[in-house]
């Protein structure tokens, strides 16, 4: 059994107006440091399968199939085994 | 007596749909064609020459507006109907399975306000020259509603491009007298984009609802020219 973390994240060149408006409330609060937020999704997906390779592939495949839309959309994902 | 011909048209349902009514009620209380429902698990989309995605909220409109709706039983039947000609309306939600499902280009993000948008709202038709448009002049005003929070249209540089030089971009949104700029772009979508036609002509997919503008009891029938385009196209095969 494997755990993905799957993070699904905006394209840098899209604008992200929820992550502007977090940043604006942020600066509200004076974390003046605070320069940029983005928001994206967190999906867990258990996995049953023996091998790390194969539960790759099929986290690539759902990952660009339905998670995410490659139009705008990034994925980067952990596997941890169980 | 002449017997007047009709067009077959087939309002897909998948949960949370909630503008299907009103699609049906235009077509078949309005302009008096034969329509059906098509619920999202049938696979077999039957005799029909329109087939009309409504608006609403697909399966809870989760991870994506759109998205989960694309993998439904009834959606590889209307790819593949779209795919060799068949005519397809989207609308609201509906184009954004379309997007989702590649038969229109690009995607429809979260509105640049953050805010659900309901209201009505001007739109210039920057092509009347589809089957979906034809009974509006060019560049004609028209006011139709707005309901959506997904409605900003982007699509990278090139495809937006091709959009543009090909005329597939129809409707804008626009000032009163038809201007198109940023303090009448409701959502915030690239070019000011409401509605768009695949390369083809036989896909539309638009954010504006024109089913809610088309019975002269609600005082704005500015949208049922969209589906008398339709109608006319496939009885006078005429654009």
């Amino acid at each position: 059994m494997y755990l993905a973390k799957i993070n699904v994240v905006l394209k840098k060149s899209i604008l992200d107006p929820q992550g502007q408006t977090v940043l604006h409330a942020l600066e509200n609060l004076n974390y003046n440091s605070i320069k940029e937020v983005r928001i994206g999704k967190y999906i867990e997906v258990k996995l049953d399968v023996e091998e790390k390779s194969v539960a790759e592939n099929i986290v690539n495949e759902i990952s660009r199939k339905l998670l995410s839309n490659p139009i705008m959309e990034n994925y980067y994902f952990t596997l941890e085994r169980m | 007596m002449v017997e007047v011909k009709k067009i077959n048209v087939g309002v897909v349902v998948f949960p949370g749909s909630n503008c299907d009514h009103d699609c049906f009620y235009v077509f078949d209380k309005i302009l008096k064609q034969n329509v059906k429902y098509i619920w999202h698990k049938e696979s077999e989309l039957g005799n029909v020459d329109l087939i009309v995605l409504p608006g609403g909220f697909s399966y809870g409109d989760y991870l994506r507006c759109g998205a989960i709706a694309r993998f439904s039983p009834v959606m590889r039947s209307v790819v593949e109907f779209a795919r060799n000609g068949g005519y397809v309306l989207g609308i609201c939600n509906g184009f954004q399975i379309l997007c989702e499902v590649g038969l229109l280009p690009g995607v429809l993000l979260r509105n640049k306000s953050l805010i659900f948008i309901c209201d009505t709202v001007h739109l210039r038709v920057d092509n009347n020259r589809t089957v979906f448009t034809s009974n509006y002049a060019q560049n004609e005003v028209i006011r139709i509603p707005i309901a959506h929070a997904e409605g900003r249209y982007y699509a990278d540089e090139t495809t937006l491009s091709e959009l543009e030089s090909n005329n597939q971009v129809v409707l804008r949104y626009c000032s009163p007298e038809g201007r198109i700029d940023d303090d009448y772009n409701p959502n915030g979508s690239l070019n000011n984009i409401a509605g768009i036609v695949n390369e083809q002509g036989n896909i539309f997919g638009l954010m504006p609802h024109p089913e809610r503008a088309s019975d002269p009891v609600l005082k704005n029938t500015d949208g049922i020219r969209i589906f008398e385009s339709i109608i006319k196209y496939f009885i006078f095969k005429k654009v």
